[in-house]
């Protein structure tokens, strides 16, 4: 990929995108007064049951232009027939589904002529060339030959497969294969672009250069783009808000910054303590869960690490008792929430199925 | 690389051709598919070689039966794709078995092979409608089949001239391009039966295994199994009691005719042998007054064949329209 310019990196930050000073680009800076980008895909009470199971429960989505959306659950949380309703490829048992205005069970083609779709595990034509693949695609959406040959080398050169667009696909990496379906969904120049699992099975640099690809590609061509996961520490690094989706429900949505403040909200205080000699932790948890304020602690003598639970921030008590007998206090500082947590927080017992209602506190508002 | 390799293509998506969208996209793709691939080479190569020495054989039969008897066959250019030799059965013979194949080949992965390798939800995600899928397919595959079976009449009946000597009267170039339409039929019947395995199995090999199955119990089995079946409902206790033989004869023949390749093999038969005037049994009384061995007009023998046409078409619709339907009705990712 040594086609992609290598000023634009992702970092990881998830608000990254709005400090770049293209806010008109930016549905993250609505809070400032902007007018708001047209909604590009809006879902209202979107239910889809499949004989007794429930894949999809009352889903309300609203995904705008130019944003990057990650949909993010673990596998069988209702993700991929998520999309496909989207696409018109599965009818929902209730609710409505509008993308780019219209409705994609009666109008398919409208919308299919202006998303672009990578399924998971995208397929193609072994015997065929990479090249041959996306001119048949373009083909299908009726592009004239000319302008489908134009437009199949320059997104081979984009996705880095100008040197392998002669050979068979048979012969392709599977990180190429991702990389062709990329270009694929391409061909049709489309508004907007759903990737189901697109960083599935390639090692971490294919990830990288797919993710910069994705995200160049929603920066430069103004795609709104929809990336289904369940690896939420891909995918965050590119998208502006996530949805998490568990057992067929969204349960939260938002920036990951947002998500990590509301799963704060509902927490008690925890203060993490670290102490040396690590042996020392089982004495240090005995002094300090005699503190007032304190509910609980856990101690790891293995690590010398300590989690204390307590009603108000009791930080400074804790450095004096810890000195005042004799443990060495090496790191102090209060719990904040990251995308651990929040992994472990929305997506434990998350295996499709019976479900429960959302983890409290954390239901969208 | 520059920003502007990613850009949008500004010019409008213009109808590349008239008709349904994509519809003819498929065709083109999977007749490119079908004319490169292996399998039609194979059978291609199989269905000429063996096409074409059974007519050097008949043709050299019919040359020296000719020399010995100096009379002329009025049909002897016929009698080019219907003789067959104590070695080598005639030309229709393979026709009739192995033209199944092609239609079986051609078809058997048509759904299912595209499911499998993962391009078929692409291909679903585009701007067509469903079933030019699967409308593409079929016309891609009867292209096929029917340009292949032209061919090789054109060739035999190249090197019938060539042997015999004796050029076809009008006659019989109509009852040939019947024989030729009607196999192209009968051809596209397995076309469709395949495509309707590949639309409701998962596996290509169930599928092909499927298709190969219902091919070896019509070509082989059915006739077997149908004259049991007329034995034990009108059992002969008498061979002398013409009601009974006629009441075996008559539900030997109609269950046989809800097999194609029966219909077929007494289609083709009527077509390019004149002299055939009954497909079923004929009393003495009946062939009073009819002068023995003249031949039917080409008319009469369409009238006598017409049902079997019908019917072969049919069961062609009957067999795709089952495909396009479950293929409709599934959801993308069934499986």
């Amino acid at each position: 990929m040594s086609t992609l310019p290598s000023e634009q990196t992702v970092s990881g930050a998830p608000a990254q995108p709005a400090e770049q000073g293209r806010a008109v680009e930016q549905p993250a800076t609505l809070a400032n007064g902007q007018a708001r980008p047209p909604a590009v895909i809006e879902a209202r009470g979107l239910c889809k049951r499949y004989g007794q199971h429930w894949a999809v429960r009352d889903l309300d989505l609203v995904i705008h232009e130019g944003e990057i959306f990650g949909l993010l659950g673990p596998n069988g949380a209702g993700k991929t027939t998520t999309i496909l309703m989207l696409l018109g490829l599965t009818d929902p048992t209730a609710g409505t589904v509008r993308v780019l205005g219209h409705d994609p069970w009666r109008e398919p083609l409208a919308v299919k002529a202006s998303v672009g779709y990578l399924p998971e595990n995208v397929g193609f034509y072994d015997d065929m060339t990479g090249r041959q693949n996306l001119m048949y695609t373009a083909r299908l959406n009726g592009l004239p030959e000319a302008v489908a040959k134009e437009r199949v080398q320059s997104l081979l050169e984009a996705v880095g497969l100008a040197h392998a667009a002669d050979r068979p696909v048979r012969v392709y990496s599977r990180g190429m294969r991702q990389r062709l379906g990329l270009a694929d969904v391409l061909v049709k120049s489309p508004r907007v672009v759903i990737l189901d699992e697109p960083t599935l099975g390639i090692d971490p640099a294919g990830i990288r250069e797919i993710l910069d690809l994705i995200a160049r590609l929603a920066r430069e061509e103004r795609v709104t783009i929809l990336i289904s996961s369940h690896l939420l520490h891909q995918v965050q690094q590119i998208c502006h808000r996530v949805g998490i989706f568990v057992g067929g429900r969204l349960i939260a949505h938002g920036s990951v910054a947002e998500l990590s403040q509301k799963l704060a909200g509902g927490a008690p205080l925890v203060v993490d303590v670290e102490v040396e000699p690590k042996e020392d932790a089982r004495r240090a948890r005995d002094l300090l869960a005699g503190l007032e304020g304190v509910s609980s602690v856990d101690a790891d003598p293995k690590t010398g690490r300590l989690q204390v639970s307590c009603s108000r921030d009791v930080r400074a008590k804790i450095a004096r008792t810890l000195l005042e007998h004799g443990v060495d206090l090496v790191g102090l500082g209060l719990h904040t929430y990251g995308l651990d947590d929040i992994y472990h927080r929305y997506f434990q017992g998350g295996d499709a199925g019976e479900q429960r209602e959302p983890v409290a506190g954390a239901r969208p508002a | 690389m520059s920003s502007a390799s990613l850009s949008r293509a500004h010019a409008q998506p213009k109808a590349w051709t008239a008709g349904p969208p994509g519809l003819w996209a498929v065709y083109r793709k999977e007749l490119a598919d079908h004319v490169g691939g292996w399998r039609f080479l194979v059978l291609a190569v199989l269905v000429l070689v063996s096409g074409l020495a059974s007519t050097y054989v008949a043709a050299r039969t019919l040359s020296e039966t000719l020399a010995a008897a100096g009379e002329l066959d009025p049909f002897i250019f016929l009698r080019v794709y219907t003789t067959g030799s104590a070695s080598l059965p005639p030309f229709t013979f393979f026709v009739a078995v192995l033209a199944p194949l092609l239609g079986i080949a051609l078809g058997f992965d048509g759904i299912n092979g595209e499911r499998n390798r993962g391009t078929l939800s692409r291909l679903v995600s585009q701007p067509i409608h469903r079933d030019a899928i699967i409308n593409g397919k079929f016309l891609a595959g009867l292209a096929v089949i029917a340009i292949m079976l032209t061919a090789l009449m054109l060739l035999v009946g190249a090197l019938g001239l060539q042997l015999v000597g004796v050029a076809p009267t009008l006659e019989e170039l109509l009852r040939l391009a019947a024989f030729l339409a009607v196999s192209i039929i009968y051809v596209a019947f397995w076309l469709s039966l395949a495509l309707l395995c590949s639309t409701l199995l998962r596996q290509t090999v169930a599928s092909a295994l499927t298709a190969l199955a219902l091919w070896l119990f019509f070509s082989l089995f059915a006739g077997l199994l149908f004259g049991l079946i007329a034995d034990t409902v009108a059992p002969v206790t008498d061979p002398l009691d013409p009601e009974q033989v006629l009441r075996r004869t008559a539900w030997e023949t109609n269950l046989g005719r809800l097999s194609p390749t029966i219909l077929y093999e007494e289609a083709v038969q009527t077509l390019l042998n004149p002299q055939v005037r009954s497909l079923g049994p004929l009393l003495l009384e009946q062939v009073i007054g009819s002068v023995a061995g003249a031949p039917l007009p080409l008319g009469q023998s369409l009238l006598l064949v017409w049902p079997h046409l019908v019917a072969l078409l049919a069961l062609t619709i009957v067999c795709f329209a089952a495909a396009y339907i479950a293929f409709m009705r599934q959801e993308i990712r069934a499986w």
